[in-house]
Parts: C-alpha cells; sequence; structure tokens
C-alpha cells in the first residue's frame, strides 16, 4: 500500500489455545519503545478463539493502548488464510504505519504472504528495530551473509513496514496495571474463516523445549574436547539448575542434539544467565545469545571473542576451573533453582524498559 | 502431475571472510553452490515422481545471473526432468517481493503445475520468504515447514509439518506451495549418467519480456526494501577477566564470581 496517511504501530500477537503466549509480550516490548519514538497508538491485533478478559486487559498493561482481539471457535490453532484474510483486511481499513510480526513458524509463514498481498516490504529476524527520527521511517536492522554482517533496511515508499523479530530475542515487556487502552472484540466476516489447508492431526513433542525457557543456560563448545567430557559440564549445569547448550561445532559432532544449538542456526536464546565453557565466541554463536542477561566465559585463551560480550570472564583451564565452579556455585545460597524474588513473579518483569512497579502475578 | 522446484544459486557461506580492515566481504575465490536446503526439495520431488503412479515431470526454476546455470545442471544431474533459468539484467537488486514476483511469473508461463516445492531458507538472503511470497502471488495453499509430503489417491496433499511445540499434519488441495525441510530425506548423489544427461541438456533462459512483466515491478526497482547501511556487529563490554591458572586462583575466581552472580540476583 501506498505511504500516504498510514499511521500507528501495530504487532501481530500469538495464542495458544486462547492465551496469548509470551512472544506477543516481547512484540510489545519492541514496539512500545517504537510507538513512543514516533509518538503513535500501539495496537496489537488477535486473531483466535475467545480470550479471557484478563488477559487482554495484560496486553494494555504490557503496553498496548489498544487490543483487537478478533474471536471465532473457529480460529484455533492457527491458520494462514483465516489469519490473513483478517490482518488485511483490518490493515486496509485502519493503514498503520508499522507492522511486526514474530519469526514463530506461524509469523514466518504469515508476514511474507501478507507483504505480498499488501504490496509492501518485509524484512525477516530482525535484531534491531528503530524509527528514524527524521524521517519517520522504521529502520530494521538484522543479520546477513551468515552472521558476519549487520545489515540496516528501509521500507520508504510503502506500508505497512513490515518486520519479523525472532522469538526470545528480546525480554518481554513488563506489565504496569496503571496503564490504560481500548481492548475492541470482533466478530470475523464469514468470508474471513475459509481456509484451504486443514489440520487433521497434532502430535505434541514428548520433549519440552526447556532451552528457550531455562532462566539459566550453561553452553558448551569444542573446547570440552570429548562426549565423555560432557558429563562435567552437565554437573555444572545441574547445581545451576541450569539448561544445556552447545555451539555449532559440539552438534554437528555428534557430541549433542541439535535442539542443544544456540545461534544462528540454532535457538536464539536470552536467559537470566548464560555460562559459556570452552566456547570462542563467533558472530554466528553470539547471534543466539548476546542479549543475556549475564554472560560468563570459561575459556583458557584471554583473545576469545566471547570476552567480548562477557560480563565475567574466568581465563583458564576449563578442565580445573569447571569441577571448583560447580562447588562454588552450588554451596552459594539459594541456587537451588529458587527464584530470588520472593514474590515468586518470573523474569518477564526483569524487562530493561520495565516502567513502574514489578507487576503481581507474570507470565504464566 | 507436474512439480516444480525452485532452487536459488548462492555463494558458500562458510567460506565467505571478513576484510578486517575494510569491514567488507572478500568473495574472491568463494564457490557458488546449490542452496544447501534447497536440495531437499528436489529431493522431495524427486521422490514425488518416483513413488507416484502416472506420468509426471519434474521442472526446477532458478532466478539468477547467468552463472546460475550450474545450480541448475547440478540438480538436473540429481534426475530432475528438465530446467529453466530466470535471468535478466532487471532482475537485479530482487528483494523477497520481486523474488517472488518474478518465480511466480515463470510458474504461471509452465502453464498447469500441481505442485511448487522450495527450500526453507536460503542460506544467503536467509529470510525464508519467497516461498511464502510465491504462493500469495499465485493464491495457491500453502504449507510450510514439512517434513513429510504425500500425495493421496484422491489428488490431495498431506504433509507433517514441524511447528513449536510439535508436529502437525495437514491436507490441502492441489496445487499447492510446500517448503520443506531436510526431515523429507537425504539429497541424494548425481549419478554418472544424470551427469552426462545434465551436460547434454539445453537450458532456456528466460528474461521479463518472455515472462510479460513489466519492467517497473522488477528488480532493484521493484523492490520495497533498500539496504541502507551494511556494518560489522560492534562488541564491546568491559569484561572482567579473571585469572584461573594455578589452582588457588582457580578458587579465588570462582568465588568472585559467585559475588558478582549474587550481586546480578541470578544465582
Ligand atoms: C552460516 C553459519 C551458521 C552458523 N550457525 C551457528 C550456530 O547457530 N551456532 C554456533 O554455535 N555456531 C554456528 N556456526 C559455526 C561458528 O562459525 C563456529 O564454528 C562455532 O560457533 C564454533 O564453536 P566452538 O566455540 O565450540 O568452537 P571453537 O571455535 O573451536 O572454540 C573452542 C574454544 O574453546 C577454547 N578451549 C579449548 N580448550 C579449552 C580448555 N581446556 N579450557 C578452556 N577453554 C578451552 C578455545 O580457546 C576456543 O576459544 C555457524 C557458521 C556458519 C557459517
Ligand atoms: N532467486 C531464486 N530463484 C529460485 N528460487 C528461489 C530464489 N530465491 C529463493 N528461492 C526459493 O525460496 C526459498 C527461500 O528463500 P529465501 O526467502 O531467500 O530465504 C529457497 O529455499 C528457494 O527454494
Amino acid at each position: 500500500m501506498p505511504a500516504e496517511n498510514a499511521t500507528g504501530i501495530w504487532v501481530v500477537g500469538e495464542h495458544a489455545g486462547g492465551v496469548p503466549t509470551r512472544v506477543s509480550h516481547e512484540l510489545l516490548g519492541r514496539a512500545r519503545a517504537l510507538a513512543d519514538a514516533s509518538a503513535s497508538e500501539l495496537t496489537i491485533v488477535l486473531p483466535g478463539p475467545r480470550f479471557a478478559e484478563e488477559r487482554l486487559r495484560e496486553l494494555v498493561a504490557r503496553g498496548a493502548d489498544r487490543v483487537v482481539a478478533v474471536e471465532h471457535e473457529r480460529l484455533d490453532p492457527f491458520q494462514l488464510e483465516a489469519y490473513a484474510a483478517i490482518v488485511e483486511a483490518l490493515v486496509r481499513a485502519r493503514r498503520p504505519a508499522v507492522l511486526l510480526g514474530a519469526a514463530t513458524t506461524a509469523g514466518r509463514t504469515l508476514m511474507p504472504w501478507l507483504a505480498i498481498r499488501l504490496h509492501t516490504g518485509l524484512t525477516a529476524d530482525c535484531t534491531e528495530l528503530a524509527i528514524d527520527p527524521d524521517t519517520g521511517h522504521l529502520l530494521q536492522t538484522r543479520p546477513a551473509i551468515g552472521g558476519h554482517i549487520l545489515a540496516t533496511i528501509r521500507t520508504a515508499g510503502h506500508r505497512p513496514q513490515m518486520a519479523t523479530v525472532r522469538p526470545h530475542s528480546t525480554q518481554p515487556a513488563a506489565p504496569d496495571p496503571r496503564r490504560h487502552g481500548t481492548v475492541e472484540r470482533i466478530p470475523p466476516q464469514p468470508e474471513w474463516l475459509s481456509n484451504r489447508v486443514r489440520r487433521i492431526a497434532f502430535t505434541p513433542d514428548r520433549e519440552k523445549q526447556t532451552l528457550q525457557d531455562a532462566e539459566r543456560v550453561v553452553a558448551v563448545g569444542r573446547g570440552i574436547r570429548r562426549p565423555e567430557n560432557l558429563g562435567l559440564v552437565r554437573k555444572l549445569a545441574d547445581a545451576l539448575d541450569a539448561a544445556l547448550g552447545a555451539t555449532r561445532d559440539v552438534v554437528d559432532r555428534g557430541w549433542l542434539d541439535y535442539p542443544h544449538q544456540v545461534g544462528l542456526s540454532g535457538k536464539t536464546i536470552s536467559p537470566r544467565l548464560y555460562l559459556a565453557i570452552g566456547i570462542s565466541g563467533s558472530v554466528q554463536h553470539l547471534a543466539g545469545m548476546q542479549t543475556s542477561d549475564t554472560i560468563v566465559a570459561v575459556n583458557n585463551d584471554p583473545q576469545a571473542p566471547i570476552f567480548q560480550v562477557a560480563h565475567v570472564g574466568i581465563v583458564g583451564d576449563l578442565f580445573e576451573v569447571v569441577p571448583v565452579l560447580t562447588r562454588v556455585l552450588a554451596h552459594a545460597p539459594d541456587a537451588s533453582g529458587n527464584s530470588d524474588r520472593p514474590d515468586g513473579s518470573d523474569r518477564s518483569d526483569r524487562s530493561p524498559r520495565a516502567v513502574g512497579i514489578p507487576a503481581p502475578g507474570g507470565e504464566p | 502431475m507436474r512439480v516444480v522446484i525452485l532452487i536459488k544459486q548462492v555463494p558458500e557461506t562458510s567460506a565467505v571472510r571478513l576484510d578486517e580492515e575494510t569491514g567488507t566481504m572478500v568473495r574472491e575465490g568463494v564457490e557458488a553452490i546449490v542452496n544447501p536446503l534447497d536440495l531437499y526439495a528436489v529431493e522431495c520431488a524427486l521422490r514425488l515422481r518416483d513413488d507416484l503412479p502416472g506420468p509426471h515431470e519434474t521442472v526446477v526454476l532458478s532466478m539468477g545471473p547467468p552463472k546460475a546455470e550450474a545450480a541448475l545442471r547440478e540438480v538436473l544431474a540429481m534426475g530432475v526432468d528438465r530446467g529453466v533459468l530466470l535471468s535478466d539484467r532487471a532482475f537485479a537488486g530482487s528483494d523477497t517481493w520481486a523474488t517472488s514476483h518474478t518465480l511466480a511469473a515463470a510458474i504461471r508461463r509452465l502453464g498447469r503445475v500441481d505442485l511448487v516445492l522450495c527450500g526453507e531458507r536460503a542460506t544467503d538472503g536467509d529470510t525464508g520468504q519467497v516461498g511464502p511470497g510465491v504462493a500469495a502471488f499465485l493464491d495457491l495453499p500453502l504449507v510450510t515447514y514439512a517434513a513429510r509430503v504425500d500425495i493421496r489417491e484422491d489428488n490431495r496433499l498431506q504433509a507433517d509439518r514441524l511447528i513449536e511445540g510439535g508436529r502437525e499434519t495437514v491436507e490441502a488441495p492441489l496445487p499447492a506451495v510446500v517448503t520443506v525441510l531436510k526431515a523429507v530425506g537425504d539429497p541424494r548423489l548425481p549419478t554418472l549418467h544424470g551427469k552426462r544427461r545434465a551436460r547434454a541438456a539445453e537450458v532456456p533462459v528466460w528474461d521479463h519480456a518472455e515472462l510479460g512483466l513489466a519492467a517497473a515491478a522488477l528488480g532493484l526497482k521493484g523492490s520495497p526494501t533498500r539496504v541502507e547501511r551494511i556494518f560489522r556487529p560492534r562488541l564491546a563490554r568491559d569484561c572482567l577477566k579473571l585469572p584461573a591458572g594455578a589452582p588457588h586462583a582457580v578458587v579465588r575466581a570462582a568465588d568472585r564470581l559467585a559475588a558478582f552472580l549474587q550481586q546480578r540476583s541470578v544465582l
């Protein structure tokens, strides 16, 4: 669509069985900053089944000025054509300037389809989004050429300016119960509900994906030398109640499975603590973990690039350091995996953009 | 059945180096290969052709510079029936919108097509947007992240998708567009016979006139996005480095780390 008269920052939220997921809160965090920078309204569009009122209010608390829930029992789970018809119709009617989605399997299906229908540009996997103060354009920055470089991309003449953002590449927006906003619930037009692709079965994964949800991650690189040595790192991970991550080199050698891989071609994570053991810190690996809150590295090469992102670096032989760390950290008070926060709230209220008081509740 | 496979020629990214001084990419001597993930789409197409009764044709399309013909021949050597190269100065600088637009026009030009198969993403552009974009232009049912693709007897597509939290089985009518994952099966190697056939094959080149496309919707001109700046990721954090050479230094470092982590409330 042409650029004239387009205003407002929109995000397409996601839900699981009618409950907005964490990635919706992450998108709100990103988009709130853009809305503030451009003095515009932030809208979250959420196609799905009937949502509980408090779930929609929570989206307001987490930064939305307006929640547009398009509700119908047939809108669960995600289905491309119906969701696309809904978002396309709303975009055409209300003309937002920016439309952000998550780089999930749903978002990566919906957003490119929409970009064609709306005749506009789409930038995948943005790690940074900003508003150009001179033009008001959305500046979309993403890794390119295997993470070696970053590219900033602009969609000057078409609207909305569309981008997807990797899940877990930022903290969810913290809720502020004092925020005000409007909640609209609208029924879909019947013609929005048709789909040619139909789900006929769903088999949930047996293993839960713990890596992306873990508060602490202990990750291991080729410095471990042999798979038999992994026990050393597992013990440290257990002592910290941490999930186990790995570099691609470790996974390629078959020492750990692919779901453990962190980085450009693996998972993007931002845990509260990332402990890198025998990892050099290639750009591709950093692409998946550099937004972690606290980064600690153990490496015997003082020049290893991982130290450029680490808050604390222990320069030494991991085979000597890790057993001592396991002992010391396991004995440190409250390393049992319990949250240190007495109110039991989770990490989602630690956003750097947190405004106001920490909220009760937090993520489900 | 006619199955179209979309493949892209990409630089071997693991070989791309960065010139530390200028911050630019050193592409000299970097080999151009078939996007590794597209080989799975090729394999998927060949298996469908081999397994299904009836006459079938597999066609591979690639948009790129003239040298992308080599990528097409590589895939022909694996057993694909024929290939067409979409090449034109006017296509240069295409973003995913313009690429999808051009590929969709080429698919239309082929006439009847039952299935379009794409890789999950290209290792250079790394967007995964072109497959869905082609489906949107052609207004065909789209199945992404497919780990298994079958055509049933009633000529409907059945596929398993790997999505967050599990495996989804879907059904769709043909024609359809599918983007595949590695799980569809390891790509076969070219045979000697295949190589010979590929060398002798004629690979027509279609330009924008052949596709009946207006120049304004092509290449850089037809691309809504612009790359405005390219830069190196800048990392700079004042890392507190704790030497841990001698055994007592290891213990001291561990204690200091524990104190630091407690202070930041991450323990
Ligand atoms: C397109 C592309 C995508 C990629 N995607 C990813 C990705 O998603 N994730 C990823 O991780 N990589 C990825 N890579 C690979 C990446 O470039 C690196 O090869 C990889 O991250 C290196 O893994 P490593 O740190 O384990 O190994 P190395 O680079 O070999 O580092 C090992 C480190 O261990 C240290 N060490 C050795 N012995 C000891 C010891 N006794 N005590 C302490 N330290 C020790 C060494 O000093 C060294 O720094 C990708 C590459 C490409 C081209
Ligand atoms: N220039 C191209 N020519 C043919 N197919 C392409 C081209 N670019 C992308 N594709 C197809 O689209 C998929 C996704 O590419 P991308 O969106 O660039 O990550 C690839 O795996 C290919 O199947």
